[in-house]
């Protein structure tokens, strides 16, 4: 089986661009853009890293992203967070809440990849 | 060091600053350089006929040499130190260091009083920010399209063979993105040049009526006097520039006549006056229902008031009908309130007054003394549901006014307020807090 991803990010534009990407670079991208049962996707997804937005409908991804460090088996999963705030506070409380990496959009497409490809990497040494 | 002990080395700063030599010095005073030089160095005290001659060829006051640099300047210098967490031992000398580096004290004197204002216009910006859930969605929405079409078109461009089915679906996005990215830049340049104007953004109808009854102070002294009608009125009126908004201020202002008529201007201002703002009261006094003494008592002038108010009318769907801001209280400009409001509160218990004393997080924390009350809107009907409307009067809370229980704390909209684990958020909050 494949490396994968789960993309949860409620712009479709910014999805099918990402999606492209990763898909090209040998990903399965599953995407999902709800905020509300992101876990339980995430769950059932059982991907091998998450790029999860920060605004989302229905919860915030600060708030997955806590979740996730709180749940069984999710624990460890590598996220990358992306965010149109990019203030150092917000990167802090990010970090606090358990992120892997955080990146302000506009984004480029080679960040992503190669952030995507890195954490990839040290999820696997571990 | 003593200030009045440091003359010398005010004298010897100031010399070099005019690139005079110490014997030149001397030699236009009349002493020698070995004595200038003691007297440099603060080893002998001087004054009169001496003081002035030097400070006449240094080109300054004789006082700005024995009192040395403004008072003001030392505790610039000292409140810098002190915000920078410098040494005790180290803000001790902050006179000595202005009156031997006189140009250097002013830079760093200048400098810190620059950093407090730019910080003053930080903290406007975010307060603004705050308060401002329009102006937090059209960044975000200019960021988020940005992203998409950054990243679109590096694909476009990057990709050396792209399959047309993906190239003819980037181009689309791009297209999309595009439009959407002019149109939200567009309404964030308008939205801000407006507000540098200090006019509000005219969009929905009842944007421009606020901005009618603001400008007119939310009171109509010729509605009041009868020498004027709302049709008058709206036509003459600049701020409503759609026929929309027209019909709105209409309605408002046919309202406004109506409250008027039962609750004439100087009787209604003179019971405020002697019984207070109290709508249960006025209501009884003038045969009137709870709305219509809320409309009223915001439609006093300022004078007839004990202080500022304000009033949030909704409809059953809770979309802001009405508003009429009060310091401190954020009221998102698009509907989206919070439905922690006692305005909400109230719908679900039409005809029931409710009074909530609340809390609003903002920069500081805000009390309000919310009265609300909800009232089916138009004649009953046996076949018909009846269409409620609620209506919120706000009222500023002083320190140590209001019941003795805790104020309920309320946000503006959930985008732009900062309150985690709500249980009436509905999304996510832009601001960090409330991650």
């Amino acid at each position: 089986m494949g490396r994968h991803v789960l993309l949860i990010e409620d712009e479709a534009n910014i999805t099918e661009a990402i999606r492209f990407l990763l898909t090209r670079e040998g990903w399965t991208v599953d995407t999902h853009a709800d905020g509300r049962d992101a876990i339980e996707v995430i769950r059932a997804a059982k991907p091998d890293l998450v790029i999860l937005d920060v605004m989302l409908p229905g919860k915030s991804g600060m708030d997955i992203l806590r979740e996730l460090r709180d749940s069984d088996g999710l624990r460890d999963l590598p996220v990358l967070m992306l965010t149109a705030r990019g203030q150092s506070r917000d990167r802090e409380m990010a970090e606090k809440a358990g992120v892997n990496r955080f990146m302000t959009k506009p984004f480029s497409n080679a960040e992503v990849v190669t952030a995507v490809r890195d954490l990839y990497a040290q999820a696997s040494r571990t | 060091m003593p200030r009045d002990t440091l003359t010398g080395s005010r004298i010897r700063e100031r010399r070099a600053i005019k690139g005079l030599r110490q014997a030149d010095l001397a030699r236009q005073v009349g002493i020698s350089p070995s004595y200038l030089n003691l007297i440099e160095h603060n080893r002998r005290r001087i004054g009169g006929k001496l003081l002035v001659d030097l400070a006449e060829v240094l080109g300054v006051e004789p006082s700005m040499l024995t009192e040395g640099a403004e008072a003001a300047l030392i505790a610039t210098l000292r409140e810098a130190a002190d915000e920078a967490g410098l040494a005790t031992a180290e803000t001790d000398r902050a006179e000595e260091f202005a009156g031997r580096f006189p140009g250097w004290a002013e830079v760093l004197s200048w400098s810190h009083r620059r950093i407090a204002s730019l910080e003053r216009t930080v903290e406007t910006l975010s307060d603004r920010l705050t308060h401002d859930p329009r102006l937090a969605a059209s960044l975000h929405e200019v960021l988020s399209t940005a992203a998409a079409i950054r990243s679109t078109a590096s694909i476009l461009a990057e990709t050396g063979e792209l399959e047309p089915e993906w190239r003819d679906r980037f181009h689309k996005n791009l297209n999309e993105d595009s439009a959407r990215l002019a149109d939200s830049s567009k309404a964030l340049v308008n939205y801000l040049d407006d507000s540098a104007t200090g006019e509000d953004h005219r969009g929905a109808p009842q944007e421009e009526v606020e901005a009618f009854m603001a400008a007119n102070g939310h009171h109509f002294p010729a509605l009041e006097a009868g020498t004027a009608d709302p049709d008058a009125i709206v036509a003459a009126a600049p701020e409503l520039t759609g026929r929309a908004a027209r019909q709105v201020a209409r309605a408002v202002l046919g309202q406004y006549l109506a409250d008027a008529a039962a609750m004439p201007l100087e009787p209604f201002a003179g019971a405020v006056k002697v019984q207070g703002l109290d709508p249960l009261a006025l209501a009884a006094a003038f045969d009137v229902d709870l709305p219509a003494v809320f409309r009223r008592i915001a439609a006093l002038p300022e004078a007839a008031l004990p202080g500022e108010v304000g009033l949030v009318i909704c409809d059953a769907s809770g979309s802001i009908l009405f508003r009429k801001a009060i310091t401190g209280f954020a009221l998102p400009r698009f509907g989206e309130a919070c439905p922690l409001w006692p305005l909400f509160t109230a719908l679900s218990r039409p005809l029931v007054p409710i009074r909530r004393r609340v809390s609003q997080l903002g920069r500081a924390v805000a009390e309000f003394d919310c009265l609300a009350v909800a009232w089916p809107d138009g004649p009953p009907g046996f076949d018909r549901d009846p269409l409620y409307r609620s209506i919120m009067l706000i009222l500023p809370l002083r320190h140590g006014e209001g019941t003795a229980a805790a104020a309920q704390p309320v946000g503006g909209t959930c985008r732009v307020c900062p309150r985690s684990g709500c249980d009436a958020r509905r999304e996510p909050s832009i601001l960090s807090e409330g991650f």
